[in-house]
């Protein structure tokens, strides 16, 4: 069964195109990734598959129920961990939950039971009478993953699910995640720009750049499109080594900043070789390494730009045109 | 109802958690209390009084005072909920707008009649007499009324602002002209004779004369008039606030 239908979906913000006519099916029990730099349209896909922000054009349907039209009956079946906290600071862990399960109308019993039930899965128990302004990054993001499946939605938005955690929880949050989707086959739909977060969790990824879909594949697909391996190398001379390197067992040549990323097959086998040719025109290498190829390299590959974490640029522009919307 | 009711309970639950914040908003109307009540006790003369001083006409404009500060501030508290990103939280949650605004109103007002409740405390230690219980329940009606009224006010603003930069362009154009001209401080009839309808537009002097008809016995306006005006006052301030917020975006 298809738990989320999307089709053409549109949102501008005045000149600005934030999502441009996405389209994607994702079926139930998948864990689907957006993947892509600030500010190229996650969260405003998000924001408007949960009902927050209304669509320019273009429609969307989760569980068969159309999102313009049944805005409470999408609002029951989701859950949402937002990229920026939500929590209510003043109140104990208890009380964010106990305020939650009222606002989602579940009966008493049923909601004590449930949320102790939650708070035992994040490992919160022993913290629930504390105020939240006292935890920590990763118990918050606990306490807003538990609060968002306490009235057990069939689908899970988790907005940058990791943002600003350090390592060890991030690969904490992780297993959560791959737990709630395996047990209770709840279907995920997460957006990151982590490569290696969207590499290890998702089912399938959409690369989303600049409000538009550019390529959507299970992580592994898309990493066979750019090639076997990948040797990348550092040199003054990186425009002319990339056009002038051929070779049957080269799939592609690329060259960003003082970078030639050559995609090939079996690379151990092909380096000296290759090493051979550049030496042969008497080009300077500055540095070289051989890797497998990663997310990375599939967003560089289809966008023609590094997918960079401090990107922030693209996102303050969005903020600044996000506000108004009377 | 399940819902304004757990909006309510955040309120109340943030608001008695918040000591600093309860001393906080009662130390302005404790020191106009104090000081002009004391201050100009013995040089003013109320025109037309029916025997009660200065000090004993000031109380119920203080009361007034304290619950239209709470309650303006904690609608405009919405903005913090922005801020913070709990208002998304409410938000996407399967319940109206209208709701989600009609409890947080409910709750500032509670809040605000708890505050003007304290004033009224404190100045039976400093010689207003005991009104009698109807007298009490009527200032009480008329708190509330005022809770009500200035709660769903500061959400109509919280809807229409970004953040808090605002805020003292609130507190000077919106808050204190309200206040100023409201016969908290001294009587409606004292003002020159142009402003005199620009107070009887203003919900608080009905508010005022309401709280002083319940604890003096006496009142500029008849007190039916008061509590049909601010009674007025609040229904079309719930109507604004709930547009607004409706409109509101997070």
């Amino acid at each position: 069964m298809t738990a989320i239908l999307v089709d053409t979906l549109t949102r501008r913000f005045g000149e600005f195109t934030a999502v441009d006519a996405i389209s994607f099916e994702i079926p139930e029990g998948e864990i689907f990734g957006l993947l892509g730099p600030n500010g190229a349209g996650k969260t405003t896909t998000i924001s408007m598959l949960s009902t927050l922000l209304e669509p320019t054009s273009g429609r969307a349907f989760l569980n068969g129920i159309d999102i313009q039209i049944d805005q409470d009956g999408v609002r029951k079946a989701i859950g949402i961990v937002f990229q920026d906290q939500s929590l209510d600071e003043e109140l104990t862990a208890w009380e964010n939950m106990d305020f939650h399960g009222r606002l989602y109308r579940i009966p008493k019993a049923i909601r004590e039971q449930r949320i102790g039930e939650m708070l035992r899965l994040v490992e919160l128990e022993d913290r629930q009478e504390s105020l939240v302004k006292t935890f920590s990054g990763g118990m918050r993001r606990r306490l807003e993953i538990a609060r968002g499946l306490l009235h057990e939605p069939s689908i899970l938005f988790l907005d940058e699910p990791t943002l600003g955690l350090d390592p060890q929880t991030r690969n904490h949050l992780w297993e959560y995640i791959q737990n709630l989707n395996r047990r209770k086959g709840i279907t995920i739909i997460l957006t990151t720009h982590y490569m290696d977060e969207a590499d290890r969790l998702c089912d399938r990824v959409a690369i989303i750049d600049q409000g538009k879909i550019v390529a959507m594949d299970t992580p592994a697909n898309l990493k066979s499109q750019v090639g076997e391996d990948v040797i990348s190398i550092t040199s003054p001379d990186a425009g002319r080594i990339a056009d002038e390197i051929k070779a049957p067992w080269i799939v592609g040549a690329e060259q960003y900043d003082g970078q030639v990323i050559i995609r090939l097959r079996s690379a151990e086998d092909h380096l000296l070789e290759l090493l051979g040719m550049i030496g042969v025109d008497g080009y300077t290498i500055v540095s070289i390494s051989i890797r497998k190829p990663t997310l990375e390299d599939v967003f560089l590959h289809f966008t023609g730009r590094e997918m960079r974490h401090e990107e922030a640029g693209a996102a303050d522009r969005m903020r600044m045109r996000m506000p108004r919307r009377d | 109802m399940e819902i304004i009711y757990t909006l309510w309970l955040r309120s109340v639950k943030r608001y008695v958690r918040s000591k600093s914040r309860i001393v906080g908003s009662l130390g302005m109307p404790v020191f106009f209390l104090l000081a002009l009540g004391f201050g100009l006790n013995e040089v003013v003369q109320i025109p037309g009084s029916t025997g009660e001083n200065y000090l004993q006409f000031l109380v119920p404009g203080i009361i007034a005072m304290a619950v239209l500060f709470t309650s303006i501030f904690s609608g405009i508290m919405i903005i913090w909920d922005k801020q913070f990103g709990f208002l998304k939280e409410t938000l996407v949650a399967p319940v109206s707008r209208l709701e989600i605004m009609l409890g947080q109103t409910v709750g500032g007002a509670t809040t605000a009649v708890i505050q003007g409740a304290f004033i009224l405390v404190l100045s039976l230690f400093i010689g207003i007499s005991i009104p009698s219980l109807p007298g009490f329940l009527i200032a009480f009606l008329f708190m509330t009324l005022i809770g009500i009224c200035f709660a769903a006010l500061g959400i109509a603003i919280a809807s229409r602002m970004e953040d808090m930069h605002g805020f003292q362009l609130i507190m000077n154009f919106v808050i204190f002209p309200i206040f100023g001209l409201s016969g908290a401080l001294f009587p409606i009839e004292s003002l020159p004779e142009w402003i005199v309808p620009l107070t009887l537009l203003n919900p608080l002097t009905h508010g005022v004369e309401g709280i002083r008809y319940g604890l003096l016995g006496t009142s500029a306006i008849h007190p039916l008039v008061s509590l049909a005006a601010l009674g007025l006052s609040t229904a079309v301030m719930i109507v604004i606030g709930a547009f607004l917020f409706r409109k509101a975006s997070v």
